[in-house]
């Protein structure tokens, strides 16, 4: 007799029966989940090209307009965001071809989602740590239209990462307990959004490099 | 120890508490029915704000009892002051554009029927479904607040354009705390619309039932899929643009507002920013807004059109692929809300192409509706009364955009009366006229009761005659020069135009008396209307499979399988003169 | 039902289109170089959207009449050519209509956009600040002194914020509240915003231009007959903005002359 206890993957969390609908509702679900990550991707990348025109358009009309050293310490961040990609990685190499994970893959899999979450947390540290510097050097949200837009595309980037630090939070809530589920639909779709943060960080890294 | 066969999964299950059936609601539905109250509430307030600016430009010492108690500086003793007259302005055109004409084409109906539609249960996600309903609702509350505040709600119009809307206070009454809270509430609003949208485009795509192709949606699911496609690239646009003039008003910066300016004799403390880039963002969201707010109505006429008359159009396909380009051109054309704007007179030539090449698919829509009529044999109920009035508007409306889309006609016309005909026309009448007919035709299947025909004849006969008599006139003054936006008229110019002023005035009054007819009909039929059938028009689409009104996961414990296009009438069905979309029965004729 | 409609629609659309075709409301005289070119514009436009507009509803009463409420039994047919037809009608209808409109309406934006200045044009500055507007000449040296937004005083009627005490041009610069043109000459009109968004709207000029705040806007137009034309405001700027107008003063080459005058001796 075994103990060793399996954590279900893509199971539904287990709850009371109801009415019956057939199976072909759950794999519906899941591709609508996915659908809408790239819909939200497709409404955010639209966001940010409007923040885009605007910092273009303000630096045709611009009387004001100066050079913005980016503090370095947004190069580090770069990085640790990007690792926080790889740790995904590690988690999909476990979790897309299995059913079921034992103990071991358990926890492997737990640790490489708080790497993640972790490496998250850090990027926002140092993002912030970056706001810092520049207000050091009496850079503030209004002191001119380069600091404005600094702080306005960081911050945007921010709060939608807090978005996927979120669903990071609610992924591993799925691995605690004795009942635990872990669907993987909601896995990919919380990777897929991710590894969009760091391109749209990518993005707006380069702009912010030659533009500000 | 295995997969066990996967427990079936529900979106989401039956609700049991009070707070889960009628206030939280996970179901579409209700969702749906909550966004109608919402846009009734916004659309009933909107008007009254515009008889009280009709009477104001005809009578402009008359006191209004009571509103001296609502804005004792607004409208002291009841007498509008002109920065009160703004400040109803700029509250009707954001709660009709954004509350009203965002919310019942698109949000209440689309919520309601898009599901049932395509066979699914629910949206995709009904959490972010009543998400996106409480944000929305949570914006009109933030936006109403403006008018208890001492200062007053915003005089920048719905536009709200930088400097006006961005310096503040010093600037006028209303600019403070009034214009903070429309900027929250809109940004709010974006944030809902988003949601809203996304759930639309996700269960489009992937919770259509068996057989239910693309191509076999019904017209006015492909108009709200085509709108959610429009909605969340364009509200996408409009919250930076909001939350830059947010940052603008409250934080210092400079996006929109330049150097040197002096208010209330105070040198502005902001340098290098840009009113019209305040213009692009928001037109480039504005546009798209207003093709929102036409395209369901579109898709609610073809659709009650098909089943008065009692036969297909001449084409749904070349219908849908005109919403479809004209989804497309309508990001192409923001800049003719510019064209006097001071951006370059050449944008100003390219913008005017597309815009004029947006008639091009308007017109065959047009057309194919009245083609589409010629043979057919026209059950004329309520519904197809709104549906019908809504060609003859649209093309009213649609006429005098030929005008503005050319520069060097707007050149004479713009910020006229002309304009505010124009998108009256198209918007507050067409659109409406298309959220009317909805309402008629699926009253019965969202309640269980029918509406009351004789009272939704006379309400159509004194909105259609009312609003041709309102609106009309309004291109006459336009010809002529007379400014919108004014509060009074004050030149010797204008002293032969009150007459029409009056007439305009007396038959918007006129017709806002007939909406209570329409109110009336509402309430009493929601609980002493005769119980109705489970299809009473003898209509093809899925929403008539089901019980009027429907169970809360709509199709009870059977998942639809659709055989056919929703077009088959004027065909030999086992039922009458159509087919139903989820019968397995061949289609005999036609 | 359906021929009650009919009717109703035939007499809307017939007494929509009354006023236009007898021109009850037509805009006022021209007196502008430019203007012809849109006026032009507008009545072909106009007898181009009157014939959609009443073929339009004409055929829809036509059909609400004929195809409503009919017999029991009566089968539905369709229209011969289907949607074939209509496709390519609006190509034709609509194609023609708007290529020739946009193509020949550009001529008529050009006259007035993409024109060059002719080298004797009259150079005033206007500038429109809640709720004025004001105007400045340059004065017989030619040139206009620098704007300080500091220094402006309405009080003392300073009202561009010239600093003529600093600025040896701003000292002969000629400031009015009307603007005064001589007929038949160009005038180079520079446009500056003193606080928010304003317009510059001349019906008779066929004339209208948004002033921006940071922009340095300007446009030109030549008066051709004399007379007192209203400058309306037409950019929502505040609660004043109903009440924001000037007068545009057109006279003849010899009054422009004495005004100038009077006004020079009075600064």
């Amino acid at each position: 007799m075994s103990s060793t206890t399996y954590t279900p993957v893509s199971l539904p969390a287990v709850k009371p029966a109801r009415a019956s609908v057939n199976t072909a509702s759950r794999v519906a679900a899941d591709g609508a989940s996915r659908s809408g990550v790239w819909v939200a991707i497709f409404a955010i990348t639209m966001s940010f090209m409007a923040f885009t025109s605007a910092l273009f358009v303000r630096e045709g009309t611009a009387v004001d307009w100066t050079h913005l050293t980016l503090p370095p310490i947004l190069y580090v961040n770069t990085v640790v965001l990007l690792l926080g990609s790889l740790t995904l990685v590690m988690v999909s190499r476990v979790v897309n071809s299995r059913a079921l994970l034992d103990s071991h893959e358990v926890k492997a899999v737990m640790g490489w989602l708080l790497a993640t979450l972790a490496l998250g947390v850090l990027f926002i540290v140092g993002q912030y740590i970056a706001w810092t510097q520049l207000a050091a050097q009496g850079l503030y949200l209004a002191t001119n239209a380069n600091s404005s837009f600094f702080y306005v595309f960081t911050g945007m980037h921010i709060l939608h990462l807090l978005g996927g630090i979120a669903a990071l939070v609610y992924l591993i809530g799925q691995l605690v307990g004795s009942h635990s589920t872990f669907r993987r639909a909601s896995f990919q779709n919380t990777a897929i959004y991710w590894h969009f943060m760091g391109v749209l960080w990518l993005y707006l890294l380069f702009v912010l490099r030659t533009k500000l | 120890m295995q997969d066990a066969s996967p427990a079936p999964v529900q979106v989401h299950g039956p609700p049991t508490t009070f707070l889960r059936k009628h206030v939280f609601s996970l179901d579409h539905k209700v969702i749906g029915l909550q966004y109608f109250g919402l846009a009734l509430a916004a659309v009933t307030l909107g008007m009254v704000l515009s008889w009280l600016m009709r009477i104001h430009l005809v009578w402009p010492n008359a006191a209004i009892p009571g509103l001296g108690l609502i804005s004792k500086a607004g409208a002291p003793g009841g007498i509008i002051t002109p920065e009160y007259y703004l400040s109803l302005l700029t509250m009707h055109g954001t709660l009709m554009v954004f509350f009203v004409l965002t919310n019942a084409p698109f949000a209440a109906f689309g919520n309601y029927f898009l599901p049932i539609q395509i066979g699914a249960e629910d949206m995709a996600f009904p959490r972010f479904n009543m998400m996106s309903f409480w944000t929305t609702f949570a914006a009109f509350v933030v936006l109403i607040l403006a008018f208890f505040i001492p200062d007053g709600p915003p005089i920048s119009g719905w536009t709200s354009y930088a400097p006006l809307s961005a310096v503040g206070s010093d600037a006028g009454p209303g600019l403070g705390w009034g214009q903070n809270l429309w900027a929250i509430s809109i940004a709010l609003f974006c944030a809902g619309s988003l949601l809203g949208a996304l759930n639309f485009i996700a269960t489009t795509l992937d919770l259509r039932a068996k057989g239910m192709t693309l191509m076999r949606m019904p017209i006015c699911t492909w108009a709200w899929f085509i709108t959610s496609c429009i909605a969340l690239l364009a509200f996408a646009v409009l919250l930076p643009a909001c939350l830059l003039l947010i940052l603008d008003r409250t934080a210092g910066t400079s996006f929109f507002i330049p150097s040197g300016l002096v208010i209330s004799d105070r040198l502005q403390p902001h340098a290098g920013g840009s009113p019209l880039l305040w213009q692009h963002l928001f037109w480039f969201f504005g546009h798209p807004e207003v093709y929102i707010a036409i395209l369901p109505s579109m898709g609610i006429v073809s659709h009650v059109l098909m089943a008065s008359m009692r036969k297909p159009l001449l084409s749904a396909k070349v219908i849908i692929y005109s919403m479809l380009s004209i989804g497309f051109l309508s990001w192409m054309v923001w800049g003719h809300h510019m064209f006097v704007s001071g951006m370059n007179p050449f944008s100003s030539l390219v913008f005017s192409f597309p815009t004029l090449t947006i008639t091009i698919p308007a017109t065959i829509m047009t057309l194919i509706w009245l083609g589409s009529l010629y043979g057919a044999n026209i059950r004329m109920t309520s519904a197809a009364l709104f549906a019908l009035g809504f060609i003859s508007m649209f093309v009213a409306g649609g006429v005098s955009g030929f005008f503005l889309a050319q520069p060097s006609i707007d050149i004479y016309l713009h910020a006229t009366y002309f304009v505010v005909g124009h998108f009256h026309m198209v918007m507050g009448v067409a659109s409406i006229f298309g959220v009317f007919a909805g309402t008629y035709f699926w009253f019965g299947k969202m309640t269980g009761r029918m509406m009351n025909e004789t009272l939704g004849k006379v309400h159509f006969w004194v909105t259609f005659i009312g609003t041709y008599c309102i609106f009309m006139p309004f291109h006459y003054l336009g010809l002529v020069g007379n400014i919108r936006r004014y509060s009074t008229f004050v030149d010797d110019f204008m002293g032969p135009l009150m007459p029409l002023h009056k007439f305009i005035t007396i038959a918007a009054l006129i017709t806002g008396a007939g909406q209570l007819v329409f109110l009336f009909n509402l309430f009493h039929s929601r609980f002493w209307g005769k119980p109705a059938p489970q299809n009473p028009w003898d209509g093809t689409s899925l929403e008539w499979s089901i019980p009027s009104p429907p169970p809360w996961n709509n199709f009870g414990d059977v998942r639809p399988v659709v055989y056919h296009d929703p077009y088959q009438y004027g065909v030999k069905g086992s039922k009458g003169d159509y087919v139903m979309q989820d019968s397995p029965e061949q289609v005999v004729g036609g | 039902m359906g021929k009650f409609f009919a009717v109703v629609l035939v007499i809307i659309a017939v007494a929509s289109a009354y006023p236009i075709i007898a021109h009850k409301y037509v805009q006022p005289e021209d007196i502008s170089t430019h203007g012809h070119a849109i006026d032009e514009q507008l009545s072909d436009t106009m007898a181009e959207s009157g014939f959609a507009f009443l073929g339009a509803q004409f055929l829809l009463a036509f059909f609400i009449w004929k195809f409503t409420n009919r017999k029991d039994g009566t089968k539905v047919s369709h229209m011969p050519g289907g949607a074939k037809v209509m496709v390519v009608a609006a190509f034709i209808l609509v194609g023609t209509e708007v290529l020739a409109l946009g193509v020949f309406g550009q001529k008529a934006w050009a006259s007035v956009y993409f024109t060059a200045p002719k080298p004797d044009d009259l150079q005033v500055q206007a500038q429109a600040g809640q709720f004025a507007f004001y105007f400045r000449y340059p004065g017989p040296d030619g040139k206009f002194g620098p704007l300080h937004p500091d220094k402006i005083d309405e009080g003392n009627s300073n009202f561009f914020g010239l600093d003529p005490a600093n600025d040896v041009e701003a000292r002969d610069d000629v400031v009015a509240a009307e603007l005064a043109v001589p007929v038949n000459r160009e005038v180079h009109l520079m446009m500056h915003a003193k606080d928010v968004g304003h317009s510059f709207y001349v019906r008779e000029l066929r004339i209208q231009q948004d002033f921006v705040p940071g922009l340095d806007l300007s446009m030109h137009f030549t008066a051709t007959k004399p007379g007192k034309y209203e400058i309306l405001c037409t950019q929502l700027c505040g609660l004043g903005h109903y009440n924001m107008k000037a007068y545009l003063d057109v006279m003849t080459q010899e009054d422009f002359d004495k005004w100038m005058k009077e006004k020079i001796s009075e600064q």
